[in-house]
């Protein structure tokens, strides 16, 4: 590989370029060629004659030093002629520019963005529909039930959910319970720990934190796996076949999570309590069978009714919004990328906001005094 | 330049699991040259491909490109070395995030040579050269044809003047009429840039008009290395089921009757 030269004497006025001037071999100087490029003046002779090989990046250079047009004094192979002549009618016909960002452009985005929340809305009922015809059809047909996917679902998104909820409930429950502790007991008044675990726990955090993590866990895995089905047509071979995408994809997903969901709240509420009995067990020295005793006494039995309705809505709200965002996937991968995102974060923000209707819905019952 | 091949394979053999892929390949492919890789389906061509570009490492046996070894030394030789040929994937891999100008002009930022008004002529002058509209250059990838995102591929491929282009079944899921058009614009642009191209494929009529000389790779091995008509001579059940079946025989008899 030879070196790519280059020689301006100002006596003569004579440019003479040798040399490679390919991409690999000027990158290592192509700052100090543009310089000298750049002093030549316009009406300089230009020898290329000596060039040993010419890319079209090493012409992008010379043209541009030329001041995208031809010198008038110029001797140069032909080969290297065409090439020049191929950059004279590209340059001649430039890739258009993606127009600036203005004023009105960011109208447009709120408006499209109102637009599509619309659309959101719509397909979103749209499903709702859909999946309540489906099951008047499987109520009349039952045999049509699609069994084997609700239970590979119940045990994807339940059984396997199980360590992860248990060890996040675990921890939740003996950081609770010691921060609480530590208050209480400047007040002296450490049995109450039992009634802010057991109503905190069981009525709203038991709940939440379930819905939080499966939101993050199950929720993007089916809108990526429906992404996915979308981007390999997969979906539409199932329609084609003349079977129903909502019944064979969507239903089993939206049925297992609403069983599972309220199963997963006894479960992670269960060993959050005990991870808050362990803390209380060190910090205050309250035993486990004191904990147990005092626990139903303390905090009525609605609240465990209301956490697990919460669960069950809750997991309803998460198997649908992930369903509608990932049959909304175009087959790309930003589309795919993007919305699993927005499939995690609607449902977790909608879960938020039906958790503080519950909230208010349920102010009279089963709080003590 | 050195007389070393620009590709050369040595001995190699891959293993997957307990599945004897490659048993001893040997290949050399001289500079300037255009070599078809065929072969019956699952008989490793893609993966001997993967093997030249560096994305899998055989289990035994050297690859070599341009004379130096590609699978060790420093990292930063062998990212130059990659830099120096491109390749077209069977789906074009255009990222969609991108716009076609982008997807061009992503190598050559990334090389930090050009400069931003280099690139737009740079971007410019390869859509000229696989035949695109200027206007084509802010489409996303996903609003594109099969044919067109061949041609963008092409094109980011072409974007650092590579002296080797490999080529992952190029008229793959094209219409005759537009795979046609697709391997003339092969044909011109390895005459005019002087490259050296290493297509896998197994449609007989883009060898036929492309390939200077035919691998056929077959038993974990290279079964003969040829040109095209020395090819045909070998007797071999694969060769002949590939190239004297009723669609082979009607492409050659077309290939020569168009030349």
């Amino acid at each position: 590989m030879a070196q790519p030269d280059f020689g301006y004497r100002s006596e003569t006025g004579v440019a003479r370029v040798r040399g490679d001037w390919t991409l690999r071999a000027l990158a290592p100087t192509v700052g100090t060629l543009r310089r000298q490029l750049a002093g030549v003046p316009q009406d300089a002779d230009w020898r290329l004659d000596e060039l040993e090989r010419l890319d079209s990046f090493g012409a992008t250079l010379l043209w541009r030093a030329w001041g995208r047009r031809w010198p008038a004094r110029l001797q140069l192979g032909d080969e290297q002629r065409r090439l020049l002549e191929d950059i004279a009618a590209a340059s001649a016909q430039p890739v258009p520019v993606p127009p600036r960002f203005t004023a009105v452009d960011a109208l447009v985005l709120l408006g499209t963005a109102v637009l599509a929340f619309r659309a959101h809305l719509a397909d979103f009922i749209r499903l709702l529909g859909q999946l309540l015809l489906d099951l008047l059809r499987l109520l009349r047909q039952p045999r049509e039930w699609p069994l084997l996917e609700i239970s590979a679902n119940l045990h994807k998104v339940g059984v396997k959910a199980m360590p992860v909820t248990a060890l996040v409930g675990f921890l939740i429950g003996v950081v609770l319970s010691y921060l609480s502790a530590l208050q209480l007991r400047a007040f002296g008044a450490d049995i109450f720990i039992v009634n802010i675990l057991g109503l905190g726990i069981i009525r709203e955090l038991g709940p939440v934190l379930v819905s939080v993590l499966v939101a993050g866990r199950s929720g993007s895995a089916m809108t990526a796996q429906l992404g996915v089905m979308r981007v390999t047509e997969e979906v539409d071979a199932l329609s084609a076949m003349g079977i129903s995408r909502t019944i064979r994809l969507v239903l089993p997903k939206v049925i297992a999570l609403t069983l599972a969901m309220p199963l997963l709240v006894l479960w992670t509420s269960g060993v959050a309590l005990f991870g808050g009995m362990v803390s209380a067990w060190v910090q205050l020295d309250l035993s486990f069978g004191f904990f147990i005793d005092t626990l139903p006494r303390v905090v009525p039995i609605a609240n465990l009714y209301i956490g697990l309705a919460k669960g069950a809505v809750f997991g309803l709200l998460i198997a649908l919004v992930a369903c509608h965002f990932g049959l909304r996937v175009a087959p790309n991968t930003e589309s795919l990328s993007s919305n699993t995102t927005a499939s995690v974060v609607s449902a977790i923000t909608l879960v938020i906001l039906v958790d503080a209707v519950f909230a208010i819905a349920t102010r009279s019952i089963g709080v003590p005094g | 330049m050195s007389a070393a091949p620009v590709i050369e394979l040595r001995d190699v053999v891959t293993r997957f699991g307990r599945n004897l892929v490659h048993d001893g390949v040997d290949l050399a492919v001289a500079a300037g040259e255009v070599v078809a890789l065929v072969g019956g389906s699952g008989s490793g061509k893609t993966t001997l491909l993967r093997h030249i570009i560096g994305l899998t490492r055989p289990s035994a046996g050297t690859v070599r490109l341009f004379g130096e070894p590609l699978l060790d030394g420093p990292a930063e030789r062998v990212r130059a070395l990659q830099r120096r040929f491109g390749v077209l994937f069977q789906q074009g891999a255009l990222f969609s995030a991108f716009s076609v100008a982008e997807n061009i002009a992503f190598p050559l930022r990334e090389s930090r040579v050009a400069n931003e008004a280099e690139i737009r002529d740079l971007v410019a002058l390869k859509l000229a050269m696989v035949e695109l509209e200027p206007a084509h250059a802010l489409l996303k990838p996903a609003e594109l044809s099969g044919g067109m995102v061949k041609r963008v591929a092409l094109a980011r491929a072409l974007a650092l003047e590579p002296e080797l282009l490999l080529l992952d079944e190029p008229t793959a899921g094209l219409d005759p009429d537009r795979s046609a058009a697709f391997v003339a614009l092969i044909r011109s642009l390895q005459r005019r840039l002087g490259l050296t191209v290493v297509l896998v494929t197994h449609d007989v009529d883009t060898l036929a008009a492309l390939a200077t000389r035919v691998a056929v790779l077959g038993e974990r091995r290279i079964l003969s290395y040829a040109t095209l008509d020395d090819t045909l001579k070998v007797d071999h059940p694969f060769i002949r089921r590939f190239f004297h079946g009723e669609h082979g025989r009607r492409a050659l008899a077309r290939a020569q009757g168009g030349d």
